[in-house]
């Protein structure tokens, strides 16, 4: 009797759900993959990013090389190295600084992705596809988890594409493991998804796409510079740490770096995935729950 | 409520701000079968009904019944049990026809084998099967209408809802239009309720229509019966006489409301011109005159509307939101 009850359960409203959100996913994404420019436009932009940001932000050519030396003290290019190489890892936790931006590289793209998906619950709105979708019988959530879940795909595949041009370019090798790989996608996959769930509560009721750009512009930027994606969290000003330290983006970066660099971390990576996945449910909790009563006319 | 009412609507409402009367208090009921209009000005509230009665709104008060099951509790039964034909171009540009339709039955659960056929036989329906693999960016705009149709009734529905279905379309995609819309009627036996301020659009479809304006039903009824409550027919005639006044004779004539003579022309208002033009020949003969000139008018509802909604033109509260989706939708139907 129970069982039976379970199996209704799961047919009736677990397997419906299931099919539209992945019909409702699956719709956006063809927009992506069967775009072949789009698909490479939003493929070449990580590579501008670590390829020209990434190698003309070039931290260690400051300490090490040829560059750098004290007057008077003529000491020898291995000592300057050393120094140099000592001073890189105290402040950054490798000596390549190259693979120190990587990372913030890879959640930086997951942030950027996971903007357009508020972008496109208003032009649903505006084009009345949403109306269309709200007289079908479809749940509510799942039109709000499809979204989410696009961009999650989206920002993950771009974070791929990120990794690898970055090991091209000389990403730091020594420490990398498919294991490694793995526990960062998962951390990213958290990021992207807190995120998502956080942009498209933004568009929720909004019908201008402008201010909807506004606002994620005006997010973005903030949680980027508070994070640890360019500069060591420790080396910030007190009251930049404290911001630094609840913005989930350092966490994403931080467990991105200690399992693919060994750049030793001050909190347990379990810490690190408990705050990220907590992140994740609430903002999809809350995005959920809201397109319920907003999801309206 | 009978069987045979599959809506009811009751004292339904919706206020906008707390103070705009979008829709307020109507109560009307449709027949199954029916092909039901909501005839009215823009801005008069027939959006908004639809949109209640389609649940994409919250009713402010009041409440309506769809094949019994109430707008307010059982949303979804309600949703899963009619089909919904937007105003706006709804089909996403950058997928197929096919996919569209595609998406919209996945949504409503429909297995995909199912699916593949009916929506085939839609395409059909709607004369889109040459054109279902392509892109909905390269249709016309009578092409997205027609698509816009075959996916409202991918879920078979027992009611349609259409909202402006011919808004913007060329003279063959109306007649394309209606003659679906038609055979739906006749061959489903479905329901239909349609919005339109386009007046021979809804005499020539509906069984019966309810005139609305400023959020209030002012008439329901058959077109005919719509256009008898506002007097009548006109006979115009002319008398090879201009010295005898024939008024008094003529007013006399069992069906005849009114009679006004300008010289040896009158111009009589009556119940029914075929049947008592004849008898007016008749009494003229009969008093030695001749009729020179004989022509009947029958009232059109463009006459019945005017003299139910008044005249003055409005001036529209509406959002910009809306606006714009107009304009596109406007813009799409003359591609």
């Amino acid at each position: 009797m129970k069982n039976s009850r379970k199996e209704n359960f799961v047919k009736s409203t677990v397997r419906p759900f299931l099919r539209s959100l992945w019909s409702l996913t699956n719709r956006d994404l063809k927009k992506w993959y069967l775009a072949p420019v789009i698909l490479i436009i939003s493929l070449i932009q990580p590579v501008v990013w670590l390829g020209l940001f990434g190698k003309a932000f070039n931290f260690g050519s400051l300490f090490t090389g040829s560059a750098f030396n004290i007057p008077g003290l003529n000491l020898p290019q291995s000592v300057i190295n050393t120094i140099g190489n000592t001073m890189l890892m105290n402040t950054f936790g490798t000596t390549s600084y190259f693979s120190f931006l990587a990372i913030g590289m890879l959640a930086f793209i997951v942030l950027f992705t996971s903007m357009f998906s508020g972008m496109s619950v208003v032009w649903d709105r505006r084009f009345g596809f949403l109306d269309k979708l709200l007289t079908t019988p479809v749940s509510r959530g799942s039109i709000v988890m499809g979204k989410i879940l696009n961009s999650v795909i989206r920002a993950l595949v771009q974070a791929g594409v990120v990794l690898i041009i970055a090991i091209l370019l000389g990403m730091s090798l020594s420490y990398l493991s498919a294991g490694g790989i793995a526990i960062t996608f998962g951390a990213l996959f958290l990021l992207a998804f807190g995120m998502s769930s956080l942009f498209v509560l933004l568009a929720l009721k909004s019908t201008d796409w402008q201010t909807v750009t506004a606002i994620a512009n005006l997010l973005n930027l903030p949680l980027l510079f508070t994070s640890n994606a360019f500069f060591p969290i420790a080396a910030m000003p007190s009251w930049l740490q404290v911001i630094a330290n609840v913005n989930p983006v350092s966490y994403a970066i931080d467990i991105g770096r200690s399992s693919m660099l060994g750049v030793a971390s001050s909190m347990s990576i379990t810490f690190e995935f408990a705050y990220l996945g907590a992140f994740a449910v609430v903002m999809a909790a809350i995005s959920i729950v809201l397109s319920w009563k907003l999801l309206k006319g | 409520m009978t069987e045979n009412n599959v809506i009811v609507v009751r004292n339904l409402s919706k206020v906008y701000g707390g103070k705009i009367k979008a829709v307020n208090k109507i109560s009307f009921f449709i027949k199954r079968g029916e092909i039901f209009g909501f005839l009215g000005p823009n801005g008069a509230g027939k959006t908004t009904t639809i949109k209640m009665l389609t649940t994409l709104i919250a009713p402010t008060s009041g409440d309506a019944r769809i094949l019994g099951y109430s707008i307010k509790g059982d949303s979804s039964m309600v949703r899963a049990s009619i089909g919904v034909v937007p105003q706006e171009f709804t089909a996403d540009e950058d997928l197929t026809g096919f996919d569209n339709a595609l998406l919209i039955a996945d949504l409503y659960g429909i297995p995909r084998a199912i699916a593949k056929k009916r929506i085939s036989d839609l395409m059909e329906l709607v004369e889109l099967n040459g054109a279902m693999n392509r892109k909905v960016s390269t249709y016309s705009g009578g092409m997205r209408r027609r698509l816009e149709l075959a996916i409202g009734l991918v879920n078979h529905p027992k009611i349609l809802f259409l909202d402006e279905p011919t808004l913007g379309l060329d003279v063959q995609t109306r007649a394309a239009v209606w003659r679906y819309i038609q055979k739906l009627k006749k061959d489903y036996n479905m329901t239909l309720f349609m919005t339109t301020h386009y007046l021979e659009e809804a005499d020539s479809l509906c069984d019966r229509i309810a005139i609305i304006d400023r959020g209030r039903i002012i008439r329901i009824g058959s077109p005919n019966k719509l256009k008898a409550g506002i007097g009548g027919d006109i006979v115009s005639l002319s008398v090879n006489n201009d010295h005898e006044d024939l008024t008094d004779m003529l007013r006399k004539i069992n069906g005849v409301v009114e009679v006004k003579r300008v010289g040896k022309d009158y111009r009589i208002k009556v119940k029914l011109a075929e049947t008592l033009a004849p008898k007016l020949i008749t009494a003229i003969s009969a008093k030695g005159y001749q009729v020179t000139k004989l022509s009947m008018t029958k009232p059109t509802l463009d006459e019945a509307y005017l003299e139910y909604t008044g005249r003055s033109l409005r001036e529209e509260e509406t959002s910009t939101g809306d606006v714009m989706s107009q304009r596109r939708t406007l813009r799409l139907s003359r591609s």
